[in-house]
């Protein structure tokens, strides 16, 4: 069926939104087959965000382990600091394409936002950015770097302050400017064509870690390893893979304080089916399908679904989803930034956690990639505050 | 018949056009919400909605959140809520409508809710983030249940009002403005070829809702439909008060008001 994967997926919005998600899905389906629109993103990706990103081989990482070869997708090398941008050109070329003068997002670690405010500045549109009031605190770096790139940055004060409310007031936003706005939305969640058209603008992260491996190690990797919010550097890496069956898929969920404390992120830990954002989706919620507050230290993981297609993948078993604890995500922060120099995104070091313990369990001629999503200057401040130093 | 369309069949006949009030289910307290649903009826309301509180309500503005809010915090759950029914089905006899987000029902069980909604004595669910493409998995076991789904149209619709009206029964929910609920000083859309257009595609009585607040503007679009729906503006009120009774008080002179704002109708 259209639009779902499986039984995940859809579309559950208020009317005055559908003629405008039918028209996206149009625009975005022409899109894609229009040499000249692919042309201009490719363009993009390579001149303005520096595409191929390096895969690199972590050889300290790596060694120090004593197992699995590990390398890193270098994500965090991209022109904002992460992944983000692959999907904001993408969908801002598209916006342009359908002659919408005003953008709109919603972020959570700031990431996303930032992109969005680069994009909107670089071709010249309005732009507004919806954010939680809690991850404003955590991310004021990120906050202000939206404002120099001249977008407006607006405080969501509803439910728990963070990624899920400023999605809230985002999709409430566009509702209410549907006709002038176009809402680019930050990973493959929400109501169709979103989660698909937000693979297709991250697939290049897995279509060129596939050819990078290919050339370095004349074969596919055994493991991928990606971390896993709403899922869209995840979905990105994974996708060009997914009929390989013998690369493993490992999405890292956020397991926060534990998942038996209740203070997590891990969808997959203690979540079941249900709708949020206009997908149905596995949602961590109570028994009357009202959402639950989730926590972790990485405010992009800080989210209570999960892509409807990582859902699928989840259920007919093709990829395998863990955690990872906000205290195995420091320590591979503090990891990787003192022996391979890479200062790695809170988000992204919950992926290399997941790597640090799967390598030593695994032969040393076994592969894993690690997609890493973004850089982690945004995260010194809480990392600093974390280990009790005043900067 | 149907309660909903047995009050439509009434208004008609007596050249009369639908008050719809609502009223958010636990908001200040289960008890106030079944006496509300009274002072309401005797006020004058002919339906009324009974909002399930949801903790992400995507189509709801500052006001009906922060009652929902409200609500969730008084700990009210949907055996409750079916309780409120069920005492305001005792004491009342005007027709009740659900408002509810899909993933309530779904967590809940469709079908255990239909079950029990049907036995609390709702008359109709309406589902904001239900466009036409999901209601197949609810559709069927609602008619079976006697309950009727309400379809809302968009001023955005447009050719897709043919396909949310066909079959449709009870009322139409027609939304005035693009938006969340709320209330508003002036609703911008040309009322007048946005209801003729739906009036192309139906008979069924289409009341118009968000952000309507006061008599004045029931005044100024009572003429293009045949219903009004008042949210927010009666969450206002009621917001205003902390003791019960001067609540319930205000409450029923308010949608008096409203009331009055409906009279005098040319047919």
């Amino acid at each position: 069926m259209k639009g779902r994967f499986g039984k995940f997926g859809g579309q559950y919005v208020p009317e005055t939104l559908m003629n405008a998600l039918i028209e996206l899905e149009d625009e975005f389906e022409n899109a894609m087959k229009d040499e000249e629109f692919l042309k201009t993103y490719r363009y993009y990706l390579k001149e303005y965000s520096g595409r191929p990103t390096p895969l690199y081989y972590a050889e300290n990482l790596t060694q120090t382990l004593g197992g699995a070869k590990i390398y890193l997708k270098r994500e965090d090398l991209n022109h904002t600091g992460a992944h983000k941008i692959n999907n904001v050109l993408g969908q801002i070329l598209l916006a342009k394409r359908m002659g919408k003068k005003r953008v709109i997002a919603e972020t959570g670690a700031g990431q996303h936002g930032v992109a969005t405010a680069t994009g909107a500045a670089k071709f010249g549109m309005e732009c507004e950015i919806f954010m939680g009031e809690e991850d404003i605190r955590r991310q004021s770096l990120n906050v202000f770097k939206m404002k120099l790139l001249g977008a407006k940055v607006t405080p969501v004060k509803t439910g728990t302050q963070t990624l899920k409310d400023a999605v809230n007031e985002a999709i409430r936003n566009w509702v209410s400017n549907v006709d002038t706005t176009f809402y680019i939305m930050g990973s493959v969640v929400g109501p169709h064509p979103y989660p698909t058209m937000v693979r297709d603008f991250q697939r290049v992260i897995g279509d060129e870690a596939r050819s990078q491996i290919l050339e370095k190690e004349g074969r596919l990797p055994d493991y991928i390893v990606a971390c896993v919010g709403g899922g869209s550097n995840s979905m990105g890496i994974f996708y060009p893979f997914i009929e390989d069956k013998d690369v493993q898929l490992i999405g890292v969920e956020a397991g926060g304080m534990g998942i038996e404390s209740g203070k997590h992120a891990a969808t997959f830990y203690g979540g079941s089916t249900g709708v949020l954002h206009g997908m149905m989706t596995y949602i961590l919620q109570d028994e009357e399908g009202q959402i639950l507050p989730v926590y972790s230290i990485s405010a992009g993981l800080d989210y209570p679904g999960v892509g409807p297609e990582h859902a699928y993948l989840k259920e007919s078993g093709r990829a395998k989803y863990v955690y990872a604890t906000d205290k195995a995500a420091l320590d591979a922060f503090m990891t990787l930034s003192k022996i391979e120099g890479i200062i790695p995104a809170l988000e992204s070091a919950h992926a290399v956690a997941h790597a640090m313990k799967l390598a030593p369990t695994l032969d040393k001629d076994k592969i894993i990639i690690v997609n890493l999503s973004g850089r982690g200057d945004k995260d010194v401040d809480i990392v600093s505050k974390f280990m009790g130093v005043k900067l | 018949m149907n309660s909903i369309n047995e009050k439509f069949s009434y208004l008609k006949t007596n050249r009369q056009k639908a008050l719809i009030t609502f009223i958010t289910a636990g908001d200040p307290d289960a008890g106030t919400t079944v006496k509300a649903i009274k002072s309401m009826e005797k006020a004058g309301a002919d339906i009324i909605e009974i909002g399930i509180p949801y903790s992400d309500p995507l189509a709801d503005g500052p006001t009906i959140q922060a009652s929902s809010t409200r609500a969730l915090k008084m700990g009210i759950k949907i055996p409750d809520i079916m309780d409120i029914v069920k005492k305001a089905r005792k004491i009342s006899e005007v027709p009740l409508v659900f408002l509810v987000y899909y993933n309530s029902i779904f967590k809940y069980g469709i079908e255990k809710f239909l079950e029990e909604s049907s036995k609390a004595g709702i008359d109709g669910i309406i589902i904001p983030d239900l466009p036409i493409e999901e209601r197949a998995g609810i559709s069927d076991l609602m008619s079976k249940k006697g309950i009727i789904l309400i379809p809302l149209v968009a001023p955005t619709s447009r050719e897709r009002i043919r396909a949310i009206v066909e079959n449709a029964d009870g009322f139409v929910y027609c939304v005035s403005v693009n938006g969340v609920t709320g209330t508003r000083e002036k609703i911008g859309t040309d009322l007048k070829s946005y209801m003729n257009t739906i009036a192309q595609f139906t008979d069924v009585p289409r009341a118009l809702g968000f952000g309507i607040s006061s008599a004045a503007m029931i005044r100024e679009v009572k003429d293009y439909c045949d219903g009004v729906i008042v949210g927010s503006a009666i969450i206002n009120v009621m917001s205003q008060f902390e003791d019960k009774d001067e609540m319930l008080e205000n409450l029923k002179k308010f949608v008096s008001e409203l009331k009055d704002g409906l009279s005098e109708v040319k047919i």
